[in-house]
C-alpha cells in the first residue's frame, strides 16, 4: 500500500481529465459507475416487467379487452407475459439492483477502499449482464414470440417446440438466463475478494456493516447453488435443439430432474435476494432509531444458518410432483425450521427499535414497511410448507400472493429503501421528503390491496397461469370477478404513484438541497467521503482506518449521538 | 491501473488465489450437478452398462495419463516461477498446453469413431451424458490452454509471474474433473 501512496494521486488526476464520455460512463471500471449501470438497467427492466403485469392484470379483470398500450392479449401473449414478468423481476431486477448495484456501490465504500479488487472483471460482469438482458428482450420479437413456459421452465413444456410453440423464444430465454448467471459469478469474484481481503486497516470481522455481510453471504449462496441449474440449462438447451432426451420420459429421461435442479437453486436464490435487503434494513433501522443494532452477531450467525438450511428445503416446491411422501415429511420439517431464523431476524429489528429515538424519514418508512410486509410473506409460507395444506394450495393464487409478499418487500421496498437512504451519497443532493412520503404511501397501500385479495382467490381454488376465467364457470362468478377487478385497480393506482418517485428523483437531482458528507449522521465509512465520492473514493493518502464496530449510536460517553467508525476516539 | 484494493490482503491469502478458488468452487457445483444427475439416472438404469461397454477404456486411460503428466509440468512451472525464472516457467507451461492438445486430439479420434458406429449424442441418454459431460470438460481444457498461453507469453517477459500458480491451480482442477469422469463414464460397467 505504501508504494502506491506517492504515485497514485497524479495518475488519478490525469485520468480524470482525459476521460471521454465513453470511457467515463460506458466502459468505466469505477465500481460506482458500474453500480449505476446495473441499477439503471435493472430499473428499465423493472419498467418492462411492470408493464407486462399491467397488461396481463387488465386481461384478468376485463377478459378480451383491447388493453390500452398493448392491444388484445391472446392466450399465447398471456403466458409469455407472465413468464417474462417473473423471469425479469427475479433475474433482471432483484438480482442486479439488490446484489449487483448495492453490492458494487457499497462494498468498496463501506470497506474503505478505492475500488473493487479486479475492476476489469467487474466491468466484464456488467457487460455480460447487459448482453443477457438484450438477448432476453430480443426473444420477445422473434418468430413465435417470447417463451411462455413459466419462469420455472418445467419440461416437457419448455423442452419441446411442439408443446410451447416458441422454438426460438424458449432457447433464447435459456441462453439469457445462463448469461445472467455467468455475469453474477464474475461479479461474485470481486464481492468476495474485496470484502475479505481489502478492508480498511483495523476493520475486523465484527466491524463489517451487516449489509456487507449479507451481500457476501448472498454471493456465496448464489455461487454454491447455481451450478446444478447451469448444468440443467445445458441439458435443456440440448433437449430443445439437439434432440437429446434428458427430460423426456418416453425416451428414458425424467422431467422431475429439472424440478430438482431448478429448486435446488431456486430456494437458495430467494435468500440471495432476501439477504441484501435484510442487511440494508438493519443499517437503516439502526441509523434512524439512533440505537445500536440489537444482537449484531446473532444476525450474522442466523444468516449463515439460514444459508445452510436453505439447501435442504427445495422439494417443498414439489409436494405434488410425485415425490415420495416420506420425503415430503422431511422437507416439511426443514421448511418449517427455516421460518425460525427469519422470524428471529424480524424480532431483532423490533428489539433495535425498542426505546430508540425513531426518525420517520422516508428510508426509515421503507425499512419499517419491509418488516411488516415481509412478515406476511413468511407466515403464509408456513401454510405452504406443511405438505398437507400445500396439496390443496399448490399452484393457486395463494402461492402467488405468498411469494409476492416476500418478493415485493425484498425487491421493491428494498430498492426504494436503499435508494432513498444512499441517494445523498450517490448524487450529493437530498431527496424531497414530502414527495418521498407520498410515494411511499401511494405504493404500500395499493400493494396490500392487490395481494390480500389474491390470498382469498387462491383459497377459493383459483389456479395460476390461466388467461381467462370465463372458461371456468365456478371461477367466473361475479363475486370472484369483482375481486379481480379490485386487485387490478389497485395495481393501476400503485403503478401511477411510481411517477411521483421518478419526478422526485429527477427534480432532487437537479434542484435538491446539498447533502454534505454525512446528512444522516451515520457511522459507516461511506459517509466519511465527499458526496458523491470522487474517482478512487478518497484521496489515496486519506483512505480511512477503522477503530470500532459500525453501530455505536447514542453511546453514553459521547456528546454526539453517533461515533463514526474512522474516528480514533 | 491496479487499485489500492488489489494491494491489500487482510486474510493473508493472496487475492488472486482467493479469486481462483471462487472460480473453482462455482465450477465444482456445475460439474457436481451434472454428475449427480448422471449418477441418479445410472442407478435407475442398469441397462446403461451395456452402452458404457462401447467406450474406449484404453484411449481414456491414455488420456488420463496425459493429463496427469501435464499437471506435473504445471507444478514444475510454478516452481520455476517461484524461483523467478520466467523463461523456464513459460516453457513448462507450453509443455502443459501440449498435454492438453494431445488430450483433445485423442478425444477427437475417439468421438469420430464412436459417432461412425452410431453412438451419437441422441443415441441414448447414456451417450447424451457422455458427450455433454466430456464436452463440457473439453471446453474447460480449451479455455485453460488459451489462458495458459497468455500467461506463458507474459511469464517469458517476466511479467505477472504469480499468474503461473493460478493457472496451475485451475489446470489441476480440470484434471481432477477428468479423474471423476473417466471411471464414471468409461470404467463402470
Ligand atoms: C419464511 C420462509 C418461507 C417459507 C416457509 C416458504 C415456503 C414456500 C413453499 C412451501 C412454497 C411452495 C408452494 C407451492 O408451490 O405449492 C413457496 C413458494 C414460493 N416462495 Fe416461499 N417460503 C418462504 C420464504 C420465501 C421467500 C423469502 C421468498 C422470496 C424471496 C419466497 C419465494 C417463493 C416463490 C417465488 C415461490 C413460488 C415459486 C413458483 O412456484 O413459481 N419464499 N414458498
Ligand atoms: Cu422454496
Amino acid at each position: 500500500m505504501a508504494v502506491s501512496v506517492g504515485s497514485e494521486p497524479t495518475a488519478h488526476e490525469d485520468h480524470h481529465h482525459e476521460q471521454s464520455f465513453w470511457s467515463k460512463y460506458v466502459f468505466s471500471t469505477d465500481h460506482k459507475v458500474i453500480a449505476m449501470q446495473y441499477m439503471a438497467t435493472g430499473v428499465v427492466m423493472g419498467l418492462i416487467a411492470g408493464f407486462f403485469a399491467y397488461a396481463f392484470r387488465m386481461q384478468l379483470a376485463f377478459p378480451g379487452m383491447d388493453v390500452p398500450g398493448f392491444g388484445i392479449v391472446t392466450p399465447a401473449d398471456y403466458v409469455s407475459l407472465v413468464t417474462n414478468h417473473g423471469s425479469i423481476m427475479v433475474f433482471w431486477v432483484a438480482m442486479p439492483v439488490l446484489l449487483a448495484a448495492y453490492g458494487n456501490y457499497l462494498i468498496p465504500l463501506m470497506c474503505g477502499c478505492d475500488d473493487m479488487v479486479f475492476p476489469k472483471i467487474n466491468r466484464l460482469s456488467y457487460q455480460v449482464f447487459l448482453l443477457s438482458a438484450i438477448v432476453l428482450v430480443a426473444s420477445f420479437f422473434v418468430p413465435g414470440g417470447g417463451f411462455g413456459g413459466a419462469w420455472t421452465a418445467y419440461p416437457p413444456l419448455s423442452a419441446k417446440a411442439e408443446y410451447n410453440l416458441t422454438p426460438l423464444g424458449s432457447s433464447l430465454w435459456v441462453l439469457a438466463v445462463a448469461l445472467e448467471f455467468v455475469a453474477f459469478l464474475l461479479g461474485g469474484i470481486n464481492f468476495i475478494t474485496t470484502a475479505m481481503n481489502s478492508r480498511a486497516p483495523g476493520m475486523k470481522m465484527y466491524d463489517i456493516p451487516v449489509v456487507i455481510w449479507m451481500l457476501l453471504i448472498a454471493s456465496i449462496l448464489f455461487m454454491l447453488s447455481v451450478g446444478p441449474l447451469i448444468a440443467a440449462a445445458i441439458m435443456l438447451l440440448f433437449d430443445q435443439n439437439l434432440g437429446t432426451a434428458f427430460y423426456d420420459p418416453n425416451r428414458g429421461g425424467d422431467p422431475v430432474l429439472w424440478q430438482h435442479l431448478f429448486w435446488f437453486f431456486g430456494h437458495p436464490e430467494v435468500y440471495v435476494v432476501l439477504l441484501p435487503t435484510i442487511g440494508l434494513t438493519a443499517d437503516i433501522i439502526s441509523v434512524f432509531s439512533r440505537k445500536k443494532l440489537f444482537a449484531y452477531r446473532t444476525i450474522l450467525y442466523t444468516a449463515f444458518g439460514t444459508g445452510i438450511l436453505s439447501f435442504f428445503v427445495w422439494a417443498h416446491h414439489q409436494f405434488i410432483s410425485g415425490i415420495d411422501p416420506r420425503m415430503a415429511h422431511i422437507f416439511t420439517v426443514t421448511t418449517l425450521l427455516i421460518s425460525i431464523p427469519i422470524a428471529e431476524m424480524m424480532f431483532v429489528y423490533i428489539a433495535t427499535l425498542y426505546g430508540g429515538s425513531i426518525r420517520f424519514t422516508t428510508p426509515m418508512l421503507w425499512a419499517l414497511a419491509f418488516i411488516g410486509e415481509f412478515l406476511i410473506g413468511g407466515v403464509t409460507g408456513i401454510f405452504l410448507g406443511a405438505s398437507g395444506a400445500d396439496i390443496y394450495l399448490h399452484d393457486t393464487y395463494f402461492v402467488l400472493a405468498h411469494f409476492h409478499y416476500t418478493f415485493f418487500p425484498i425487491t421493491i421496498i428494498g430498492f426504494y429503501g436503499g435508494i432513498t437512504y444512499w441517494f445523498p451519497k450517490m448524487f450529493g443532493k437530498m431527496m424531497n421528503e414530502t414527495l418521498g412520503k407520498i410515494h411511499f404511501w401511494g405504493t404500500i397501500i395499493p400493494f396490500n390491496f392487490i395481494f390480500i385479495p389474491l390470498f382469498f382467490l387462491g383459497m377459493a381454488g383459483q389456479h395460476r397461469r390461466i388467461y381467462n376465467f370465463e372458461h371456468f364457470p365456478e371461477l367466473a362468478t361475479p363475486g370472484l370477478q369483482n375481486i379481480r377487478v379490485f386487485a387490478t385497480t389497485a395495481l393501476l393506482i400503485m403503478l401511477s404513484f411510481q411517477l411521483v418517485f421518478f419526478y422526485n428523483f429527477i427534480t432532487s437531482l437537479r434542484k435538491g438541497k446539498k447533502a454534505g458528507k454525512n446528512p444522516w449522521k451515520a457511522n459507516t465509512l461511506e459517509w466519511t467521503t465527499e458526496s458523491p465520492p470522487p474517482h478512487g473514493n478518497w484521496p489515496p493518502s486519506e483512505l480511512p482506518s477503522v477503530y470500532r464496530p459500525p453501530y455505536e449510536y447514542s453511546h453514553p460517553d459521547r456528546e454526539e449521538d453517533y461515533w463514526p467508525q474512522n474516528v480514533p476516539n | 491501473m491496479r487499485p489500492i484494493a488489489n494491494t491489500r490482503d487482510v486474510t493473508g491469502v493472496p487475492t488472486g488465489r482467493l479469486a481462483i478458488w471462487w472460480v473453482i468452487g462455482s465450477e465444482i457445483v456445475i460439474f457436481g450437478g451434472l454428475l449427480a444427475s448422471y449418477l441418479m439416472y445410472r442407478l435407475a438404469n442398469p441397462g446403461w452398462a451395456g452402452h458404457a461397454a462401447h467406450t474406449n477404456v484404453v484411449a481414456g486411460g491414455f488420456n488420463t495419463f496425459v493429463l496427469l503428466t501435464s499437471s506435473l509440468f504445471a507444478v514444475l512451472a510454478h516452481q520455476a516461477a517461484e524461483a523467478g525464472n520466467g523463461k523456464k516457467a513459460a516453457k513448462l507451461l507450453i509443455a502443459t498446453t501440449v498435454g492438453g492438445l494431445i488430450f483433445l486430439t485423442v478425444k477427437g479420434f475417439e468421438w469420430t469413431h464412436e459417432i461412425q458406429l452410431g453412438y451419437t449424442i441422441t443415441a441414448n441418454t447414456f451417450w447424451s451424458f457422455y458427450y455433454t459431460a466430456a464436452g463440457l470438460h473439453a471446453c474447460h481444457v480449451i479455455a485453460g490452454m488459451i489462458v495458459m498461453l497468455i500467461v506463458a507469453a507474459k511469464a517469458r517477459r517476466g511479467v505477472d509471474l504469480h499468474h503461473v500458480e493460478l493457472i496451475g491451480i485451475y489446470w489441476h482442477f480440470v484434471d481432477v474433473v477428468w479423474i471423476f469422469l473417466f471411471p464414471l463414464l468409461y470404467i463402470a460397467k
